[in-house]
C-alpha cells in the first residue's frame, strides 16, 4: 500500500503523504430496465490535499455519479472511499450528514440557493446545521458575512437570488460551500449556467482558494473550464479513461476581491 | 440542531409563504371554533331549559302521579294537597293544580276562550306568580266554592281594555264568576302562557266544569314550596311519608313522583345531552377535515420544495433536521388555528348573543380541549408529510424540477 502511494505521480510537494481522498474499486450499479447500469465502473483514484483536480467526461460517463458518492450523498455498490484517511462507507447517516456539513461543500450548475432566503441567510444555512462545536448566533453572522466578502459580495448580504446575477448566485452559493470551512470543496458543472465573462470571475475564485489551500474536485464538460485546474481526468462508460497533470493551466484574469485583500 | 433553531427554520418556511400558510391553518381555525361555538350553543340551550324550570318557583317540590294501585286509576287528589299543608313541617305553602280545557269568556259584548287552572290560594306565593290587581282567592273562597275568578293579564286586557276588571262579573263557560284579581305579567314559562289563562278555586272547577265523577277530587301537580333550601330534604321525606299513608302504598313501591327543579333539570340534561354530543362530533369532523387539509397542504409543500430539501441535505441537514422542520410547520400552523380557532369561537358565541340569534354559553374546558384537539391534529397530520420529506434520496432532491 506504502509503495502504491509513493508511486503515485501526483504528491504535491509540500503536503504530508496521506490523500485526502482515496477511492479503491468503485462500483457503482443502477436497476434500470433489464441490464444493470454500471455507472462507476472499478474507479480507484487518489486526490492530494491541495490537488484542484477536474473530472471530464459526457453525460453518462459516470462524472456525476462519482462526484455524488465522493460528496457522501450516494452510496457505492462495491469498493472503498476514504476521505481523509476515514471509511465514509461505514459511516451511518448522521456522521454522513456531519461529513456534508464540515468537511465537504457543495457548488452546483444551478446554484441551488434557496429563493426566499437573503445572501446572508443562505451562506448562515449550513451553520445552523452543525452538530459539533457549534458556534453562537453572532458568529455564525460574522463567519457568513466574511465568507461572502471574501467572494467579494459584502455590499449583497440581504440580497435574494432572484437580485442578484448568476455569477453572484454562484459566488453565494461558493461562500455558502465555505462557511463551515471544509477541507474539500466538490463543484458539479458550477459554469455551466454562467457567461463566459461570469464563468473566469468564478474560476478566478475557485483558484484562488485552491492556492490557500482548499482541495477542490470540479465536474465539467468543458474542456477551457477544466483547463483552469491542475489535474484533469477523462472518464467514460464508467471507467477513468486518463488522468494526468494539465500542462497547461489557465490561469483568471480577473483577480477576486478576496485576493486583492491577501496580496495588499 | 436545537429545537429553538428547528423552531426559527420552521417558521422562516411558514413566514416565506404566508398566504399558503394562513389558507392551511383556515381548516383548523373553523374546526376549533366550531367544536368551540357548537358546545356553547348546546350549553346555552341547557341553560335556558334550566331558567324556564327554575322560573317555576323556588325551592319547589313537584308531585306528581305515576300510576294506581291495581283497580284504580293514578290519582292526586285535593286532600293529598291538605294533608301535605297539615302535616308537613318547614314548608311555605302547597298549590294543587288542575288544569281546563278552553271554555268560553264572556263580558259584556266581548267573549273568546280561554284555558283554565283549578288551583288553591297558595299558588301565587308556590309558583312566584304575584298578582297585579285585587286579590286571589282564599282557603275560604275554596271551602265555600265561591264563583270567584281571577283574571290572567293578557285575558284581562283583551276582555275589559281599559277598564278595571275587579268586581266585574264575566261569564265562565256556563257559570257567572265574579272577578276578584287579575295577575301581573309573567309570560311563558315552559310551555305555559301565564298570562293567557284564568284561575279558578279547585273546589269550583270540581263542581261547575268536571261532569266526570271520576276526575273528582282529582288534581294533576301538587306543588310544595320548601321553608328554606335547607329544608327541602326532610319536607321531600315527610310529604313521601304523608302520601305513602293516604294512598295506603308502600315508599318501596309508591304510585307518585316527589321531584325538584333540580331532578327536572337533570332529567332535561339527560335528553340534551345526545344532541350535544351530535354537535360536538359534527365539529370533530370538520377538526378532522382541518387536519387533513393541513397534511394535504403539507404533501404539496413537500413535493414543491423538494428542492429545497436536497439543498439543506446537501449541505448537512440530517433527515432527523428535515423531519423536525416539517413537523414544526405543521405544528406551528394547527397551534395558530388553534389560537386564532378559540378566539373566533368565543367571539362567534359572543355574537350569536348579541345579536339575540341563540343563547349560547362558552364552556372553559371546550377551549382547552378545542385547541389540545388542533395540536394532536398538527402532529399527527404533520408526522407523514414529515416523514416523507426527510426519507427525500437527496440526488433526486437536488435533480428536482
Amino acid at each position: 500500500m506504502k509503495s502504491q502511494t509513493m508511486s503515485s505521480p501526483f504528491i504535491p510537494q509540500s503536503v504530508n503523504a496521506d490523500p485526502i481522498i482515496r477511492v479503491e474499486q468503485l462500483v457503482k450499479m443502477y436497476d434500470v430496465g433489464e441490464v444493470p447500469l454500471r455507472a462507476l465502473d472499478d474507479v480507484s483514484l487518489d486526490i492530494w490535499r491541495g490537488e484542484f483536480v477536474a473530472i471530464m467526461g459526457h453525460s453518462g460517463s459516470g462524472k456525476s455519479t462519482l462526484m455524488n458518492v465522493l460528496g457522501a450523498l450516494d452510496r457505492p455498490t462495491e469498493g472503498c472511499y476514504l476521505l481523509e484517511g476515514e471509511e465514509v462507507g461505514e459511516m451511518d447517516t448522521e456522521e454522513l450528514a456531519d461529513l456534508r456539513n464540515r468537511r465537504i461543500g457543495f457548488i452546483f450548475q444551478s446554484f441551488n440557493l434557496l429563493p426566499r432566503l437573503t445572501a446572508l441567510q443562505n451562506v448562515i444555512l449550513p451553520t445552523r446545521y452543525r452538530v459539533e462545536n457549534r458556534i453562537s448566533a453572532e458568529e455564525r453572522e460574522e463567519a457568513s458575512i466574511a465568507a461572502l466578502e471574501s467572494v467579494g459580495l459584502g455590499d449583497r448580504l440581504h440580497h435574494r437570488p432572484n437580485q442578484l446575477s448568476g455569477g453572484q448566485q454562484q459566488r453565494v452559493a461558493i461562500a455558502r460551500a465555505l462557511v463551515n470551512q471544509p477541507s474539500l470543496l466538490l463543484a458539479d458543472e458550477p459554469t455551466g449556467n454562467l457567461d463566459s465573462k461570469s464563468s473566469e470571475e468564478i474560476m478566478g475564485i475557485l483558484q484562488t482558494l485552491n492556492r490557500q489551500g482548499v482541495t477542490i474536485v470540479m465536474v465539467t464538460h468543458e474542456p477551457d473550464i477544466a483547463g483552469y485546474a491542475g489535474r484533469i481526468i477523462h472518464m467514460k462508460d464508467g471507467k477513468v479513461l486518463s488522468d494526468g497533470q494539465n500542462g497547461n493551466k489557465r490561469q483568471a484574469e480577473r483577480i477576486p476581491v478576496a485576493q486583492q485583500e491577501i496580496n495588499e | 440542531m436545537t429545537l429553538i433553531e428547528t423552531f426559527d427554520l420552521a417558521w422562516e418556511g411558514l413566514v416565506l409563504n404566508k398566504l399558503r400558510s394562513f389558507l392551511t391553518t383556515l381548516g383548523v381555525i373553523i374546526g376549533v371554533a366550531a367544536v368551540i361555538l357548537m358546545i356553547a350553543i348546546s350549553a346555552g340551550a341547557e341553560a335556558a331549559i334550566a331558567d324556564q324550570i327554575n322560573a317555576l318557583g323556588a325551592n319547589l317540590i313537584i308531585i306528581t302521579a305515576t300510576r294506581g294501585v291495581p283497580g284504580r286509576p293514578p290519582t292526586l287528589v285535593y286532600d293529598d294537597a291538605l294533608a301535605i299543608a297539615q302535616a308537613v313541617k318547614g314548608i311555605a305553602g302547597v298549590a294543587a293544580e288542575q288544569s281546563l280545557a278552553d271554555q268560553l269568556i264572556k263580558w259584556g259584548n266581548v267573549s273568546f276562550t280561554t284555558p283554565a287552572l283549578g288551583t288553591t290560594p297558595d299558588f301565587p306565593l308556590v309558583r312566584e306568580a304575584p298578582l297585579g290587581a285585587g286579590r286571589f282567592f282564599t282557603q275560604a273562597d275554596l271551602d265555600r266554592k265561591n264563583k270567584v275568578i281571577v283574571l290572567g293579564s293578557k285575558v284581562a286586557q283583551d276582555l275589559f281594555g281599559d277598564t278595571s276588571p275587579v268586581d266585574q262579573e264575566v261569564v265562565f263557560g256556563t257559570t257567572r264568576m265574579t272577578v276578584i284579581g287579575v295577575m301581573a305579567p309573567k309570560g311563558k314559562v315552559a310551555d305555559t302562557d301565564y298570562d293567557d289563562r284564568v284561575y279558578i278555586p279547585l273546589t269550583v272547577l270540581y263542581q261547575r266544569f268536571l261532569s266526570n265523577i271520576q276526575m273528582n277530587n282529582r288534581v294533576r301537580t301538587i306543588y310544595v314550596q320548601a321553608a328554606s333550601s335547607e329544608m327541602m330534604d326532610s319536607a321531600i321525606g315527610r310529604i313521601k311519608s304523608v302520601l305513602a299513608q293516604q294512598h295506603g302504598v308502600t315508599l318501596s313501591n309508591p304510585d307518585f313522583i316527589v321531584q325538584t327543579q333540580e331532578d327536572i333539570i337533570q332529567t332535561q340534561q339527560a335528553t340534551t345531552e345526545t344532541f350535544r354530543i351530535l354537535l360536538a362530533w359534527v365539529a370533530a369532523v370538520s377538526l378532522l377535515v382541518g387536519g387533513i387539509g393541513i397534511m394535504n397542504i403539507m404533501l404539496v409543500s413537500v413535493t414543491e420544495r423538494t428542492r429545497e430539501i436536497g439543498v439543506r441535505v446537501s449541505i448537512g441537514a440530517r433527515s432527523n433536521d428535515v423531519r423536525r422542520q416539517f413537523l414544526l410547520e405543521a405544528l406551528i400552523l394547527s397551534l395558530f388555528g388553534g389560537v386564532v380557532g378559540v378566539i373566533g369561537g368565543v367571539g362567534g358565541a359572543w355574537l350569536f348573543n348579541e345579536m339575540g340569534a341563540m343563547r349560547t354559553e362558552v364552556v372553559p374546558w371546550s377551549l382547552g380541549l378545542a385547541f389540545a384537539a388542533s395540536a394532536v391534529v398538527g402532529i399527527f397530520f404533520g408526522y407523514f408529510p414529515a416523514n416523507k420529506a426527510a426519507s427525500l434520496d437527496p440526488i433526486e432532491a437536488l435533480r428536482h424540477e
